[in-house]
């Protein structure tokens, strides 16, 4: 048997982190460089897709450069060239995808295209070298929210999604709304921690004809109504409360289409991952749940919740494995589906 | 001495090797492909057909704005991609510039002049010596194209319009054109990789270049977001 170690360059630039990381094997991560935009898209309350463009070429090399440097490696050393093509804002992924394949070109090297919630999933390889599918994972971040069972490597299905606004995309309307500005995700949740969840009753978000997608826009509704109702009485508004309320009530839907899932499906091992999944209180309610199933459960480290390229390193290793290959025409694609091809 | 050159910065995508005073090979197309799905085909296909060793290449030319925001990255993306594999150093090519070394040795002024939407066009003048060389009269901006074409019609001499802004202003140009002007013709009225790298190998000799991690687009327009939160802080 081959025992050859597989090392992959991973890039990734589908929003507003500039990432390159090497990974052995999918599960040895060598370095991992994050260069985030976040100071400057919080000038406008969100990212905005040009300025991410433009910031993804002025520091792409420089990122790609500082995570051989940290691995002590040269491209030369690298067996393929990963890098995220979708799902993303468009301009800010080509400038990933022609870097990766002009290195890959001029290298020599095979290319492998990978897609950016299969990256988020395979974060949870990194830490957990146990971890093989078949596992459920729950994906949530600010562009996405899947609950995904993960059949095989590469082989995934998707039990449910969001309707319209991702969870971490909620958390940042509602972070605006009273006033916590962006990142709505860490803010929401430092707020929270000083406020009391049950003060306010939210209804939970329900799909009528999708037992396991999610709507979070009506969430978000309810919670701007709440504030206009309550100036419009002139009653004060404990913007504390707000953030721990509208949190738990989406810790709590989440939590009940994961035992849902986990029941129906029978699985043992449930994970999750995305930048909204580096909330404490999320983690410790899944944790909770799952102790309660007898279902082990996995979460990445903040570091690898958060866009990363590791964790598409840690893909692209079992794509490398099945043999996929991308040719020199490989594009972007802003709406890829999870599973296509 | 060897340049690899590149353009992405139009419909048009085009690559080309130049050394010294021989074109190698050039493969540029005017179609509506992307150039995530054009480039870097064409330059596979191309170095395949001149048995290209990409480590004999000296420099890379890009053409680096103004143009689509999107080709413009596609192409200095590659550009730095490959730059950061060989390491070998950009040479920034002003587009306006390379499409007007297109009509080298014409007389009069050259004026390429390429849609920049919103009314305007990005666009300069340039003039060729006696002697050959080549001279900036007006450096590549955006500007209304009522602006340019007062300012030919002061200088008082004839021009060559050529670009993709030509079939869009042409109606224009002959409403508001006082001087003689004539129209260049397809094979030199676009962007081509062989200007861009002929231009780019006068750049590297006098030393201009940047190396491939400092290389960035130029585009001569800020971004949406930014133009709309400046006004907005001009007038709070």
């Amino acid at each position: 048997m081959d025992t050859k170690e597989i090392k992959i360059l991973a890039i990734e630039s589908s929003c507003d982190e500039t990432a390159a990381a090497v990974v052995i094997n999918g599960r040895d991560v060598r370095s991992n460089v994050i260069s985030t935009q976040i100071p400057l898209h919080t000038l406008y309350g969100g990212v905005v897709p040009e300025i991410a463009s433009r910031k993804h070429i002025e520091r792409i090399n420089q990122v790609i450069e500082q995570a051989l440097e940290d691995a002590d490696m040269g491209l030369e050393d690298m067996d393929a060239i990963a890098v995220t093509y979708g799902p993303g804002l468009v301009g800010a992924l080509l400038v990933g995808v022609a870097e990766a394949k002009a290195i890959a070109f001029a290298q020599g090297l095979p290319l492998i295209g990978v897609h950016h919630i299969e990256g988020h999933i395979s974060a949870n390889y990194i830490e957990n070298k146990e971890l093989e599918p078949p596992f459920l994972c729950l994906v949530v971040s600010g562009g996405h929210t899947h609950l995904v069972r993960v059949v095989d490597y590469g082989k995934y299905e998707i039990l449910g999604r969001t309707r319209d606004d991702a969870a971490g995309e909620a958390f940042d309307k509602v972070a605006r709304a009273i006033g916590l500005g962006y990142p709505g995700g860490p803010k929401i949740e430092k707020a929270a921690h000083e406020g009391n969840p049950n003060a306010i009753t939210f209804t939970r978000p329900k799909v009528s004809d999708g037992v396991y997608d999610f709507s979070f826009s009506g969430l978000k509704s309810q919670v701007l109504n709440y504030i206009n109702g309550a100036q419009m009485k002139g009653e004060p508004v404990n913007d504390k409360d707000v953030a721990a309320s509208f949190q738990q009530t989406v810790i709590d839907t989440l939590c009940d289409h994961a035992a849902l899932a986990i029941d129906e499906f029978g699985m043992d091992k449930f994970a999750i991952a995305g930048g909204v999944a580096s909330n404490q209180t999320l983690r410790a309610a899944m944790e909770k749940m799952c102790e309660e199933k007898g279902v082990k459960f996995y979460h990445p480290s903040p570091i690898l919740c958060t866009d990363n390229a590791a964790m598409i390193g840690a893909a692209a290793y079992y794509e490398f494995l099945a043999g996929k290959r991308d040719g020199w025409d490989l594009n972007a694609i802003p709406n890829l589906k999870l599973g296509e091809r | 001495m060897k340049i690899l050159g590149i353009d992405g910065s139009g419909l048009v995508a085009s690559v080309a090797v130049v050394e010294d005073d021989n074109l190698i090979g050039e493969y540029t197309t005017g179609y509506k492909k992307t150039h995530s799905q054009t480039l870097l085909p064409m330059l596979d296909a191309l170095g395949t057909m001149i048995e290209l060793d990409l480590n004999s290449i000296d420099a890379i030319a890009v053409a680096a704005g103004p143009g689509s925001f999107t080709g413009l990255r596609i192409a200095s993306a590659t550009a730095k991609g490959i730059g950061l594999s060989l390491g070998c150093p950009i040479v920034l090519v002003p587009t306006v510039d390379a499409i007007a070394f297109n009509m080298w040795g014409n007389s009069g002024i050259i004026c390429p002049i390429m849609d920049a939407r919103r009314g305007q066009v990005y666009t300069g003048l340039y003039s060729f010596s006696q002697d050959g060389s080549f001279n900036v009269l007006r450096q590549q901006c955006a500007v209304d194209f009522h602006d340019i074409a007062a300012d030919i019609n002061a200088r008082g001499e004839a021009v060559t319009f050529l670009g993709d802004g030509v079939p869009v202003f042409k109606q224009l140009i002959e409403e508001l054109i006082t001087v003689p002007y004539r129209l260049a013709p397809a094979h030199l009225n676009r962007q081509h990789a062989s200007s861009v790298a002929t231009l780019g190998a006068i750049y590297y000799q006098n030393g201009e270049c940047d190396t491939a991690a400092d290389h960035r687009p130029e585009y001569l327009r800020l971004s949406q977001a930014e133009r709309e939160r400046l006004e907005k802080e001009g007038k709070a």
